[in-house]
């Protein structure tokens, strides 16, 4: 048991599995970053009531939303001239935006409207009202859930594997080929349960600290 | 765009019954998947609002375990471990149990938070009547907590469904997976992914259409805020 073990242990296999949880840490990265940004587009177009881009953000949140995300990944692997790795990246990000339009449009929703009328009323445009009183508020509100889905996006990191993109599960996976024993199979599936467990649970703290962070924009 | 070009379209209608065996797949697995989520979720849920310590301690590890990790990670974990307690399941079967301890640990902190939205004054009033604990869930607090966890619930549904393409990824004979092996022989990857796309709009959609207005009635027959999701 223990020559299995030592068998898994060797350095190459760790520098193995670390360069799938670097993989799993980049995608994870670029896909909360990028669909922050276009679902905070999405979110204030949605809430906006214009009369084009209201539907148009509703358009594109409800047909990314009612899809399961691995059938984007194999969707954009296969349509469009990109490597496994960028393709899988991309749906990750328009998918995760969709979700995010939609918790930063509750959090717009959760504010008052009498700031609305406050901030115009004392000669503040629409996108200063926005940007300076409305957006920070909602922030706050949107933290909870963004951190959920931000978790989710780190979790979901693993159905690029589908497309051979060899981050932490995949490279699991692969392990298992040369070490299949049941004690190496336990040891292999229990590191990478836990690096997800403690990514997961770290992000859930840096959520909590953000919240409590911004605590003096509570109405 | 060659990609999406009207012969590709024809090669798939022909055939259809391909795409027709795996929606039945999927929803043979994802109803499964549902019940065994739904008895899971209750159980834990109402083992977290329990007085008894090692019952919470218990659905606590559950609920953090299982929402910590990738569903990816626990089928493939599922799918190999199996084999080394000489158990073979049709991997529908991992795709149901997998799926199922999955939401079932979404569903038992929806049914959790329903609970404690619930006035802690109807559990002492049945209590006092000389109901037991379990009598006092059974037909004062959970039939009431009902109404509050159907929209979160709904929207469980609604993930399961679009989850349960992940027997793509352990051949499980799904939608997901005939369209993908379908394109992969064919090579017409641009029509079979927009059809299945298509489908689960059709299903998923309305569904989530539905959680929301429930969501906006119970809101309003709360009349103030009320958050089991």
């Amino acid at each position: 048991m223990m020559e299995e073990l030592a068998a898994l242990a060797q350095w190459h296999n760790l520098r193995f599995m670390a360069e799938g949880l670097y993989i799993t840490l980049r995608i994870s990265l670029l896909t909360i970053v990028f669909s922050f940004l276009l679902g905070t587009v999405l979110g204030i177009m949605r809430y906006s009531g214009h009369r084009l881009l209201t539907p148009l953000a509703a358009v594109y949140i409800e047909s990314f939303r009612a899809s399961p995300l691995i059938l984007l990944i194999l969707l954009f692997r296969f349509t469009m001239p990109l490597k496994p790795v960028n393709s899988g990246t991309l749906a990750m990000t328009l998918f995760t935006a969709a979700i995010v339009g939609e918790i930063v449009r509750g959090g717009l929703n959760s504010v008052d409207k009498g700031q609305w009328e406050a901030a115009r009323s004392q000669g503040f445009t629409w996108w200063q009202t926005m940007r300076y009183i409305v957006l920070p508020q909602a922030l706050r509100k949107m933290i909870p859930p963004l951190t959920g889905q931000f978790i989710t996006v780190v979790k979901d990191t693993s159905y690029v594997w589908v497309v051979g993109v060899q981050e932490l599960t995949g490279k699991g996976v692969i392990i298992l080929g040369q070490h299949g024993s049941t004690i190496q199979f336990f040891a292999i599936f229990g590191m990478i349960g836990l690096i997800y467990y403690l990514l997961c649970l770290g992000l859930n703290r840096l959520g909590l600290w953000q919240e409590q962070r911004m605590s003096w924009l509570t109405m | 765009m060659d990609r999406f070009a009207a012969f590709k379209w024809q090669a798939l209608f022909r055939d259809w019954h391909i795409l027709l065996e795996g929606l039945g797949r999927t929803a043979s697995t994802a109803g499964l998947a549902l019940l065994l989520s739904l008895a899971l979720g209750v159980v834990f849920g109402v083992l977290a609002t329990s007085p008894w310590r090692s019952g919470r301690a218990v659905s606590r590890l559950y609920v953090s375990l299982i929402q910590n990790t990738p569903l990816v990670t626990q089928v493939f974990f599922l799918y190999y471990a199996l084999p080394h307690f000489d158990l073979v399941l049709p991997t529908p079967a991992v795709g149901v149990l997998g799926l199922g301890v999955y939401h079932g640990a979404y569903i038992s902190e929806v049914v959790r938070a329903g609970i404690q939205a619930i006035h802690r004054g109807q559990l002492e009033a049945a209590l006092s009547q000389g109901f037991t604990y379990v009598q006092a869930m059974r037909y004062v607090i959970l039939p009431q907590a009902g109404q509050i966890v159907l929209p979160p619930m709904t929207n469980q549904a609604v993930a399961l469904i679009k989850n349960s393409s992940i027997l793509a990824m352990i051949s499980g004979g799904d939608l997901m997976f005939q369209a993908d092996s379908w394109s992969a022989s064919t090579g017409y990857y641009g029509p079979a992914y927009l059809t299945v796309w298509a489908i689960y709009f059709a299903i998923c959609f309305p569904l989530a259409q539905l959680a929301r207005r429930w969501e906006e009635r119970v809101r309003l027959s709360r009349g103030g805020e009320v958050s089991a999701a």
